[in-house]
């Protein structure tokens, strides 16, 4: 256990960081003790990989100081961490699948001889590995390939690495999401045998429960901000979600009306894809906006995706209108007229380097076409003429690369291009990531105007503000499951982060 | 109170990402150059020829690097399509050999001239289109894994079935759609003219070639949009084929022969065509009135380096140092875009 009294192994102060403006960390102070497990938690965007990327040397703070073992030291990259001791154990692993284990743990170093060739020590290799897996408790041949291992002895690779490199401080950046429960239960008394050697350990995590299982201290950022550091003896888990959200409760609940009809629109029943989600119940009316909550990786993006024909369910049924409708391809989904506005518009949504009115035509060209083959310029002229002026899209001419538009520009190109192909049930995945203030609202007030339409609305966000401020209804997902629901008159940002992190609501 | 007290006049904010004029210009200038820049290549080079030589300028050398150009031509515009998807069909030059034989053999066994030709075309459809489907049925991980198995296989079979021996000596009437002339005008020349008009009209007009262009600019987000992305590319692919079939007819004609080695390395000679006729390797980008350019440039270069008597060997040189400088502008142009992308994050 970690003594109350020691120095600080890493004791980061008044670190503030901003990209291109926006201030990310605002003088945040934070520190680690020898042999502590210190958990950093907060909702998406509270700046925790910001200032764990800080500590590891990935970004550099534009002011603040780093003291290391009670010396101020200046890290700047990745290697001089790896130097003073250290490490992180990435989200997404970054290991080489294609080499085996014992060459992962010592990638980039490995022993070898000191004659001209410098042929490298395998037995070394592989003997050291080994010893290295086995102090953390696990037995694992150095021989194999990573590509081979699951996930969880991947990550088990990265720990081996990190000792092998006398890391003495560990980042671990939410390794649970991909765990299963006894995978996690193992890594719990992996993270124990690290503490007894004295290795002190960063958890980073949204699952509340876990952190008072596994961590001594926790500290909360919002907005960039630290907000409180205690004990985790000393904290409910309510207590944190209180942190993390800030606000008082129903300090936002705007007044519209729901337009949701009796007509139901989409109903999915028991949608199951292994590993992502799994007995997904939910129906959409006419008129109705469902907003999807859940934390990063609960499995939302997937649902939609899948639920779209993009990806490969297993189980399940949908229904459009009340009949039975199948789904396997995108092909499928835009003809029973759904939408799908995805997560990545640059990478899903849009072609760049095409015009604004080749982006609007993109899912209706066939609509538009003479005989369904020939192109009608003029009514594609007309059509994307009247909604760029609809959807006050930014732009000199409609012939304009859309890779020139600005984020919300870009996002308005999407939506109009599922205007233009008259869908009936639209598919909001992250509507507003990365967009100004001003084509927010707009695209708010776009969205409001569907719904009166009567087109059926789920609405995927991460935003706790975003989904109270539209969202008629709201399904919480937590670990591919929808871990309850919230009528808007119930719904706070509290029980929403409830749910999602894997708790109810009494 | 005094003007100076006033509120600075509001300005409209600038949304991050606008461009400003400058980047407005630069991007104009890249345009214009992606458009003309094969086409000044070609009239630099003609200029040139026709001071450098005497002969490079008389209707007769002029129709000649026209027929010459032909087969090149008809490869390049199939490989055109394929290379607007973000593909690569290695496979064009063994098709159009193991077309022009067994093109050879039904004209040899008798078989109506007109019957033949489609028979042929038809075969160049089934390889192209078998191309397509090993890509996108067995999600092979690139087009070039694909077509350099068929290439191997077409050019394998071309020797099989020939047993390696040129068949010549091929019916009159079949031999106009090669040698041919109307109103001296060769008959493949007119053929190149259709023919591109008409997929000229086929990847501007339609929305067939609208989907190939949205496929090479962005594969997901095609897909998305609900574009049958798979079928899509299976015809690029068949359309390649047919068009190397297309290629073999002429030849057969133009040469009297049906030959297994006919169309060696001429997929090669198909993508260079594609890349200096402004083209992009990354997708999404390239037209049919370039792709002309890039042939007859390829054409005018071998025609007056052999009126210089320029030996074969360094005219090799000449082009592959012109592919080269080709492909750079496209580079540049693809390091001005992520400039910009970089500039506004």
């Amino acid at each position: 256990m970690a003594t109350q009294d020691s120095e600080p192994l890493l004791r980061m102060e008044h670190i503030t960081k901003s990209f291109s403006g926006v201030t990310v960390l605002d003088d945040v102070c934070f520190e680690v003790r020898p042999g502590e497990v210190h958990a950093l938690i907060g909702e998406n965007g509270a700046g925790k990989s910001t200032l764990m990327k800080i500590a590891t040397g990935a970004y550099r703070a534009d002011d603040g100081q780093i003291f290391w073992k009670d010396r101020e030291v200046e890290i700047k990259s990745p290697h001089q961490a790896h130097q003073l001791g250290i490490n992180i154990v990435h989200q997404e692993l970054m290991l080489v699948p294609q080499l085996s284990v014992g060459e992962n743990v010592f990638l980039g170093r490995h022993p070898a001889g000191r004659a001209f060739f410098r042929w490298v020590r395998w037995r070394e290799i592989h003997g050291q590995s080994k010893s290295l897996l086995e102090d953390l408790g696990h037995r694992l041949d150095p021989r194999r390939l990573v590509g081979e291992l699951s996930i969880a002895e991947q990550q088990l690779v990265e720990i081996a690495r990190a000792l092998a490199f006398r890391a003495e401080l560990i980042i671990m950046d939410e390794p649970t999401s991909p765990l299963s429960e006894h995978e996690t239960t193992r890594l719990f008394q992996t993270i124990s045998g690290l503490k007894a050697r004295g290795v002190s350990i960063v958890y980073i995590s949204h699952r509340l429960k876990e952190i008072h299982e596994v961590a001594d201290r926790v500290t909360v950022l919002r907005d960039g901000r630290h907000i409180v550091t205690r004990p985790v003896r000393d904290t409910s888990a309510a207590d944190l979600v209180r942190h993390m959200v800030g606000r008082e409760i129903g300090e936002q609940f705007s007044d519209r009306q729901s337009q949701a009809t009796a007509e139901e629109a989409l109903r999915v029943e028991g949608l199951t894809a292994g590993g992502k989600f799994s007995d997904i119940n939910f129906a959409v009316r006419r008129g109705e906006i469902v907003g999807l909550a859940g934390l990063v990786g609960a499995g939302r993006t997937e649902l939609v995706e899948t639920l779209f024909g993009a990806g490969e369910a297993e189980a399940g049924r949908v229904f459009l209108d009340g009949k039975p409708i199948t789904i396997r391809t995108p092909m499928d989904a835009v003809r029973h007229q759904l939408a799908l506005v995805a997560d990545d518009r640059k990478a899903k949504g849009l072609v760049l380097g095409a015009s604004v009115r080749f982006n609007i035509a993109l899912a209706a060209s066939n609509k538009l076409a003479r005989w369904r083959l020939f192109l009608n310029a003029t009514r594609e002229k007309e059509l994307a003429g009247r909604l760029t002026r609809e959807l006050r899209i930014k732009t000199p001419n409609i012939e304009q690369p859309v890779m020139y538009l600005s984020g919300g520009g870009q996002q308005k190109v999407v939506l109009a291009k599922w205007l233009s192909a008259d869908s009936k049930v639209f598919i909001l995945d992250e509507p507003t990531r990365g967009i100004d203030v001003g084509s927010k609202a707009e695209i708010y007030d776009l969205i409001r105007r569907l719904a009166q339409r009567g087109v059926a609305i789920i609405l995927v966000s991460s935003e706790l503000e975003e989904i109270l401020h539209l969202a008629d209804r709201i399904l919480v997902m937590h670990r591919g499951r929808i871990n309850g629901e919230l009528s808007r008159e119930d719904a706070t940002e509290e029980r929403i982060m409830q749910l999602a992190t894997g708790g109810d609501i009494n | 109170m005094s003007d100076q007290s006033a509120a600075p006049a509001r300005q409209e904010p600038q949304p991050i990402g606008e461009q400003t004029s400058p980047a407005r210009w630069r991007l104009a200038r890249a345009n214009l150059l992606r458009r003309f820049a094969p086409l000044l290549g070609l009239l630099v080079t003609s200029i040139a020829l026709s001071f450098l030589s005497p002969y490079f300028l008389t209707f007769d050398n002029l129709i000649n690097i026209f027929r010459q150009s032909s087969v090149n031509a008809l490869l390049a515009l199939g490989q055109l399509l394929v290379i607007i998807t973000a593909g690569i069909d290695l496979s064009v030059g063994s098709i159009l050999g193991l077309s022009c034989v067994l093109l050879a053999m039904m004209l040899k066994a008798g078989v109506p001239w007109a019957v033949s030709v489609l028979a042929a075309i038809a075969i160049g459809i089934t390889l192209g289109m078998a191309n397509g489907l090993l890509l996108t049925k067995l999600r092979l991980p690139h087009p070039f894994i694909p077509t350099l198995g068929m290439m191997n296989v077409a050019r394998g079979l071309a020797f099989v079935i020939s047993g390696g021996f040129p068949i010549s000596e091929l019916p009159e009437g079949f031999r106009f759609w090669g040698a041919g002339t109307i109103a001296y005008i060769p008959v493949p020349v007119i053929l190149i003219v259709v023919i591109y008009a008409l997929f000229h009209i086929f990847l501007t007009r339609t929305t067939l070639g609208r989907d190939v262009y949205a496929i090479g600019g962005n594969k997901q987000a095609a897909m998305l949009s609900g574009i049958p992305v798979d079928r899509r590319l299976t015809m690029v692919y068949a359309l390649s084929g047919g068009l190397a079939a297309v290629g073999a007819v002429v030849l057969a004609g133009r040469l009297n022969s049906g030959f297994p080695l006919a169309g060696d390395g001429a997929e090669l000679d198909a993508i260079a065509a594609v890349i200096i006729g402004g083209a992009s390797f990354f997708g999404g980008v390239g037209t049919v009135w370039g792709t002309l350019i890039g042939a007859l440039i390829m054409g005018v270069l071998r025609n007056g380096l052999t009126l210089l008597n320029v030996s074969p060997n360094w005219q090799k040189v000449v082009i592959g140092a012109v592919i080269v400088a080709a492909v750079w502008i496209d580079v540049l142009r693809q390091r001005g875009k992520g400039k910009r992308r970089l500039f506004r994050k």
